[in-house]
C-alpha cells in the first residue's frame, strides 16, 4: 500500500480535530471493506487515514423514541441480529443480513455501506473517467460492459449506488448525523445522496472534515410491513444488480401511506414517488402492482448491457406491493 | 500547481484533461483587480470627449442632426441581451459549484451554450449583411487613433488625432477577445454535446482521440474562465457614470446628438444628417 500517516483517535471530538486539520487529504476509515480496495490497488493515495475503530462512541444501537439511533460504525452483523432492529424494522436487518458475506458483515459497518464508493470497474481501476476527474465516461461508450450500470438519471457518470441497507433507510426516512467540527448537522437519507449532475466525483454529501457519526430512524415505520428483496449474480458475496426497499401502511387489502426505493439503477437510492403515489389507497393486488410496476420504470434509459434491469425491477415492485415473495439469500 | 490536469489514458497516454479550478480563481481575483486599479486610474484622468465649445461649433454646423441618433437598432439590441443572457447562464452554471452551490447544472449549462450558439450565429448573419460588417473591427487603420487617444489619455490638449467612429477603441478590442473567445467555448462546446446526454445529437464519446478530447476540455475551460474577467470588466465599463449612454443606447437604442459630436468622429461614423453641409449655418 502507499504510505499514508494513520491516526486512530479514541473519541468522536479527536477525530474531528484530526478530520479539521488534515481536510481533503484525510480518508476517514471504519470497516476498511472499501478503503483497503483502493488503497491496495494503489487507485487513491490519501495522506493521511482517520481509523475510526477505536471511536466507541460510534458504536451502538439506542432506543430514540419508539425509532432508533444507530451509530455509525456498528457493524452490518450486530444490526442484523439487533433484537429491537429486528423487531421494529425489519427491512434493515433483512438488508443488513445480505451485504457481501458474514466475515465482511462482521467489520463492515452501516456508515461505511451507505458512504462506500461506486463500484464501476472502469473507475476502480483507476482509468481517468468523470468520477475520478478526467472527462469521460468509460461505462457508457459503444463498446463499454455496463451491465451492472445505471438506468435512471445518469449524468455524464453511469455508475450505482452499490448499497443494501442505503434503499432501506431512505425507505425508513432516517436521518444522517453529520459532524465537522463544533458543528453538527441533520440530513435526510434521500439528501445525504447525491447524483453525478451535483457532484460528478461523489456519492454522498459528506465533505471534508465530516464524520458521518450516527443514523436516527424515526419511529414512523415501526412496525409497519416493510419488504426488502435483492437480485445479485450469486447468492452471497455479491452486490446487488437491483435490490428494492419498500415500507407501507396497509389497512385490510388497502395501502396507505409507502415508501418505495430501489437501488443499483442509479447513482442514488432510486425513490419511486409516482408509485408510492399510485399505489395510496389503492387494494393490495396483482392489478394494482402490475400498473405500478410500469410507473416504476418510466423514464428509464438503458445501456448496451443492461436492459434486463427494466424487466428485474418491475419483478421486484410487483413482489413488494404484492408482498408475496421474501428476500432470498 | 499545475494549471492543466492530466491524466494516463487506458493506453498509457499522457492526457489533458481540464484546466485547474485555480485559474477561475486568478480570473475572478484579476478581473476585480482590474476592476479597482481602472477605477483608481479614472479618478484622476482627463476626461476624452471634446471640449464644449467644439461641440457647439460642430452642432451648429451640422443642423440637420436629429436630436436622438440610432446606435443599435432593435434586432442588434435584442441579440445583446439574449446573448448576455446566455452567457450570464453559462458562467453562473458552470462556476456556482465550483464554489459550493451544488445543483444539477449540466442540462442548464448546455442549453445556455445552444441559446448562445444560435444567438451568435445570428449575430454573424447580421452583422455581415445587415449592419457595417468593419466598424467593429480593429486593425492598423485604428493605430493613429490609438496614438492619439492614448495622447489624450495623458491630458494633452487638441490632439489632432481621429476620434471614434461608431465603436470606441476600447469596445473594439473587448469585441475582438470575447470574439476569439467565444468562438473557442462554441466550437469546443458543440464537440462536448457529443459526450453528454442532450437528446439533441446522438453520444458518441469516440468521436475524437483522448488527447483530442483532453485539449477540447481544456480550451473550453482556459476560454470559460476568461470570460469571467472579460465578463466583470464589461459589466464594469456599463455601469461606469461615463460611459452610461453607451449602456442606455444598448437599451433604448440612441444617443443624443451631443454625445454623438462629443465622442465620435462623424466622418468615421455617419449618423443620418450628419454630413457637414456646404456653407455653415449660422
Amino acid at each position: 500500500m502507499p504510505a499514508f500517516e494513520l491516526f486512530q483517535p479514541a473519541s468522536v471530538n479527536d477525530a474531528l480535530g484530526v478530520l479539521n486539520r488534515h481536510g481533503a487529504d484525510a480518508w476517514v476509515m471504519a470497516g476498511g471493506m472499501d478503503t483497503f480496495d483502493w488503497l491496495k490497488d494503489r487507485i487513491k493515495k490519501p495522506k493521511v487515514v482517520v481509523d475510526l475503530a477505536m471511536v466507541n462512541e460510534l458504536r451502538g444501537i439506542k432506543d430514540a423514541g419508539g425509532g432508533l439511533e444507530i451509530g455509525a460504525t456498528t457493524t452490518l452483523t450486530t444490526i442484523a441480529n439487533d433484537p429491537m432492529v429486528k423487531e421494529r424494522f425489519p427491512l434493515l436487518a433483512t438488508a443488513a443480513l445480505i451485504v457481501a458475506s458474514p466475515q465482511i458483515r462482521n467489520v463492515g459497518t452501516l456508515g461505511g455501506n451507505v458512504s462506500q464508493d461506486a463500484r464501476c470497474w472502469y473507475y476502480r481501476a483507476g482509468w481517468p473517467c468523470y468520477r475520478a476527474g478526467g472527462n469521460i465516461c468509460y461505462a457508457d461508450t459503444p463498446t463499454s460492459i455496463n451491465r451492472e450500470h445505471a438506468i435512471f438519471n445518469a449524468d455524464r457518470c453511469v455508475a450505482v449506488n452499490p448499497s443494501d441497507t442505503a434503499p432501506a433507510l431512505v425507505a425508513l426516512d432516517a436521518q444522517f448525523v453529520i459532524k465537522n467540527g463544533d458543528r453538527e448537522r441533520v440530513v435526510p437519507a434521500e439528501e445525504f445522496f447525491i447524483g453525478p449532475g451535483i457532484d460528478i466525483t461523489k456519492l454522498t454529501s459528506l465533505q471534508p472534515g465530516d464524520l458521518l457519526t450516527a443514523i436516527r430512524i424515526p419511529a414512523t415505520w415501526a412496525g409497519k410491513g416493510h419488504y426488502f428483496e435483492k437480485v445479485r449474480d450469486r447468492q452471497v458475496w455479491d452486490f446487488a444488480l437491483v435490490n428494492i426497499a419498500a415500507s407501507m401502511n396497509v389497512s385490510g387489502s388497502t395501502i396507505g401511506d409507502a415508501r418505495m426505493v430501489v437501488n443499483g439503477v442509479a447513482a442514488t437510492p432510486y425513490r419511486l414517488n409516482a408509485v408510492e403515489a399510485f399505489i395510496k389507497g389503492k387494494a393490495r393486488d396483482k392489478a394494482t402492482a402490475d400498473q405500478a410496476a410500469d410507473i416504476a420504470v418510466q423514464g428509464a434509459v438503458p445501456l448496451q448491457h443492461n436492459a434486463y434491469k427494466i424487466p428485474l425491477m418491475k419483478a421486484l415492485v410487483k413482489r413488494a406491493i404484492r408482498g408475496d415473495a421474501e428476500w432470498t439469500s | 500547481m499545475d494549471l492543466l490536469t492530466t491524466a494516463r489514458s487506458p493506453w498509457g497516454e499522457s492526457i489533458f484533461t481540464h484546466i485547474s479550478w485555480s485559474l477561475f480563481w486568478a480570473s475572478l481575483v484579476g478581473g476585480l483587480l482590474f476592476l479597482l486599479a481602472h477605477g483608481g486610474y479614472m479618478l484622476f484622468s482627463q476626461h476624452r470627449k471634446r471640449p464644449s465649445e467644439e461641440v457647439d461649433r460642430m452642432e451648429r454646423e451640422r443642423a440637420g442632426l436629429p436630436a436622438l441618433i440610432t446606435r443599435h437598432g432593435f434586432v442588434a439590441r435584442a441579440f445583446h441581451w439574449v446573448m448576455a443572457f446566455a452567457m450570464l447562464t453559462l458562467l453562473l452554471t458552470a462556476f456556482l459549484p465550483i464554489i459550493g452551490v451544488r445543483f444539477a447544472w449540466v442540462q442548464w449549462h448546455w442549453m445556455a451554450g445552444v441559446l448562445l450558439t444560435a444567438s451568435v450565429l445570428f449575430h454573424i448573419f447580421h452583422a455581415t449583411f445587415v449592419l457595417d460588417f468593419w466598424s467593429i473591427w480593429v486593425g492598423p487603420k485604428d493605430i493613429p487613433e490609438f496614438k492619439a487617444e492614448m495622447l489624450r489619455e495623458m491630458g494633452k490638449e487638441d490632439v489632432p488625432g481621429p476620434r471614434s467612429g461608431k465603436y470606441p477603441l476600447g469596445n473594439r478590442l473587448y469585441h475582438l477577445a470575447v470574439m476569439v473567445a467565444g468562438l473557442v467555448v462554441i466550437a469546443t462546446g458543440i464537440l462536448m454535446m457529443w459526450r453528454v446526454r442532450t437528446g439533441v445529437v446522438e453520444r458518441n464519446p469516440y468521436m475524437l482521440s483522448d488527447p483530442a478530447w483532453g485539449l477540447t476540455y481544456v480550451g473550453h475551460g482556459l476560454m470559460g474562465v476568461g470570460f469571467v474577467g472579460l465578463v466583470i470588466a464589461h459589466i464594469y465599463f456599463a455601469l461606469r457614470p461615463e460611459k452610461l449612454w453607451i449602456t442606455k443606447a444598448m437599451i433604448f437604442g440612441t444617443i443624443s446628438r451631443r454625445n454623438y459630436l462629443e465622442y465620435h468622429d462623424p466622418d468615421r461614423w455617419a449618423a443620418e444628417g450628419s454630413r457637414k453641409p456646404s456653407s455653415p449655418v449660422a
